[in-house]
């Protein structure tokens, strides 16, 4: 029985349900107790489950990251917010070094059940401090499990699937994403999505474009737009990032021939160019075109609404690379 | 606030506790424990000039009453965290030092199956939490593992070291903020050698000492003779103490010294040969309590004996281990990288 719930709400039914279910899960972060979340998304959890299980931490995002690895270390299961992602730059070295890494150093010992998350990218207007992709960033580094969903209903049962997962989890939210609704969560507090796999949005046989988060939407959108001049594009949602589903975007490949990758961070060693790679390495024989790469601009993100725009992807910008790799328009 | 306890004060307060602060056998086996690690390093020390042990390897020798003296005054449920000066540390909680040679030498057997290496080891069994290589960091993560303490309600302690080094990292004082407001049962265990690599401390460290820097926090803290034996473990009970009735965190700065360079690769140039002889001479942690253990608690030279003759076995033993066992198996390459789902 699937309802509709924005994502917001999905994200803290998500960790309600897997609060009730294990003692040993708890949420940290700055505001998500008596604030009940800088972006509300740990509404009400503090009435639920109190004190002890939802802590306010102080602005001090290496000293929290490290304590929730250290407490992931000694047998509880953390669920670690941020603010924002853009702040765990400051803790980055406890998530990769010590969150990631320890495991294999200890020759398999050290097990670091930790789920970091919290908004991710561009949000609106906020400027280049606070609207960082960290999406190829963490699904660089082996160790970690890199999560970023499109919908409310894989935001709870993804999330849930990160809870429960015994290695350190990024999740990426996106903060424009939270009060959208969609009509696809479960209901079952055992339902959840395996982390790993990509979702085919959209079936089409022409051209395959890759996206995840808030892209999707706009990949969606685009194939609505190339459906009206009769292409038909198939839309995958990545989902996850790290292990990247490649054979769901190779089999697409298979059918379609073409690819473009969408992404909101930037160019350079992104995503998109992972999926580049992809194609050159096991999906070369299948392309009747050179994947097209459609990112953010390769700049600190500006604050004027005008460039803005400019500077993110928008459903055109999808539309005209559909067309290159079509060799049409 | 807490009042920030100098050393005097200390002392003076803890003489009738200290009277008999420690059995001859729980000496015999401390005793044990520091010769054991000081042969231990002379060995890998030995190794790495051999070859058999490379990259940083960062020795304990001169600081061993820290780690032994402490170890005496864990529960079964308390954890140890330090930083890549470990090899100690792992050797008093108990890990094999076989199993410790090897992996220093890279090997199948070594406790983290040669993965880790000198810095990186680890032993769920022990409570022994590593071995952590980014200085600075294993205090967040050792304040994470009291904070799981006091979530389990299982009344244990952690106790957290780092170097003086350490001391300035900020991530450190975020620790100290999160501990004192949580009241976590943590101990900061600062082991002051003097030096942060080739920096003395007085090139790198504002302020009159280390351990008052909780006093923002009105976490206690005090400066220990860390080549004391008993000094360490009358200051480490006030902690844990302290810690296990749950009041808060405590600072315990560890007065000591290294006798080696930094890591093997370090010639120690920064510091002259006579400012190490003297300590050496007039401060070793295991001369001065070879010294208590006859005078005071009338322990045989004979009784030494056999314990230096014990350890010559077990340390050889390890080499021989550390020297013959298999590298790991190619097959080794990509497991552990995450733990697969249950």
């Amino acid at each position: 029985m699937l309802q509709s719930m924005t994502v917001r709400e999905a994200l803290r039914d998500g960790m309600a349900e897997e609060m009730k279910r294990d003692e040993t899960v708890f949420l940290m972060g700055e505001e998500v107790a008596e604030y009940n979340g800088a972006y509300k998304v740990s509404q009400g959890l503090l009435d639920q489950f109190g004190a002890k299980r939802v802590i306010d931490t102080p602005i001090t995002e290496a000293g929290f990251a490290g304590l929730g690895v250290g407490a992931a270390f000694g047998g509880l299961r953390p669920i670690v917010e941020f603010m924002t992602f853009n702040f765990s730059m400051q803790a980055i070295d406890q998530i990769i070094n010590s969150a990631a890494k320890t495991l294999y150093m200890s020759g398999g010992q050290m097990g670091c059940p930790i789920v970091f998350r919290g908004p991710n990218g561009a949000a609106s207007r906020v400027g280049a401090q606070h609207s960082h992709c960290f999406a190829s960033w963490y699904a660089h580094c082996p160790g970690l499990k890199v999560i970023s969903p499109y919908t409310a209903g894989d935001a709870k049962a993804l999330l849930k699937a990160a809870i429960r997962d015994p290695n350190p989890v990024i999740f990426l939210e996106n903060e424009l994403l939270y009060g959208v609704a969609f009509d696809d969560v479960s209901m079952d507090v055992d339902d959840i999505a395996p982390i790993g796999k990509a979702l085919v949005r959209r079936e089409g046989k022409d051209v395959t474009i890759t996206a995840f988060s808030i892209m999707v939407g706009k990949a969606l959108q685009a194939a609505e737009l190339l459906a009206e001049e009769g292409i038909e594009a198939e839309v995958i949602d990545l989902r996850t990032l790290r292990p990247l589903d490649r054979d769901t975007i190779l089999s697409s490949v298979a059918k379609t021939n073409r690819i473009v990758s969408v992404e909101e961070s930037w160019p350079f060693a992104g995503i998109g160019s992972e999926i580049a790679a992809l194609m050159m390495e096991e999906g070369f024989d299948y392309l009747d075109a050179p994947c097209v790469r459609v990112t953010g601009a390769d700049i600190p993100l500006p604050y004027a609404a005008n460039l803005e725009a400019l500077a993110l992807p928008q459903v055109p910008d999808i539309v005209e690379a559909v067309k290159r790799v079509c060799y049409r328009g | 606030m807490t009042e920030v306890l100098s050393k005097h004060a200390v002392t003076e307060s803890q003489e009738v506790e200290l009277a008999h602060p420690i059995s001859s056998k729980e000496a015999l086996k401390a005793y044990h424990d520091m010769l054991l690690i000081r042969r231990f390093e002379e060995r890998a020390a030995q190794l790495y000039g051999m070859g058999y042990i490379a990259g940083f390897c960062h020795l304990y020798i001169g600081q061993e009453a820290i780690a032994v003296g402490l170890q005496t005054l864990l529960k079964p449920q308390d954890t140890i965290i330090t930083a890549y000066r470990d090899h100690g540390h792992m050797l008093c909680s108990g890990m094999d030092p076989k199993e410790v040679m090897a992996e220093l030498t890279g090997r199948e057997a070594g406790c983290s199956k040669g993965k880790g290496g000198s810095m990186h080891m680890f032993s769920r069994e022990k409570n022994f939490y590593g071995g952590h290589g980014i200085v600075g960091a294993q205090v967040p993560i050792g304040t994470g593992l009291a904070f799981a303490h006091k979530y389990k309600e299982d009344k244990g302690v952690c106790l957290t070291s780092m170097g003086d080094g350490a001391a300035n990292q900020g991530q450190v004082y975020e620790a100290y903020n999160m501990a004192a407001l949580w009241k976590l049962p943590v101990v900061y265990v600062i082991e002051n050698n003097g030096y942060s690599m080739g920096t003395s401390l007085r090139r790198g460290v504002a302020g009159p000492n280390l351990y008052g820097r909780g006093q923002g926090w009105g976490i206690p803290g005090e400066k220990v003779d860390g080549m004391s034996l008993l000094d360490v473990i009358a200051a480490g009970k006030r902690a844990i103490d302290h810690a296990r009735s749950g009041k808060g965190p405590y600072i315990l700065e560890m007065d000591t010294y290294r006798y080696r360079g930094h890591s093997m690769s370090d010639p120690a140039t920064y510091r002259s040969k006579e400012e190490v002889e003297e300590v050496k001479l007039t401060r070793d942690p295991i001369d001065l309590f070879k010294g208590y253990m006859t005078t005071t608690l009338q322990i045989t030279e004979s009784q030494i004996k056999a314990i230096d003759d014990a350890i010559k076995p077990i340390v050889l033993e390890a080499v021989e281990f550390a020297k013959t066992s298999p590298e790991p198996d190619p097959s080794e390459l990509y497991t552990d990288v995450l733990t697969e789902e249950v």
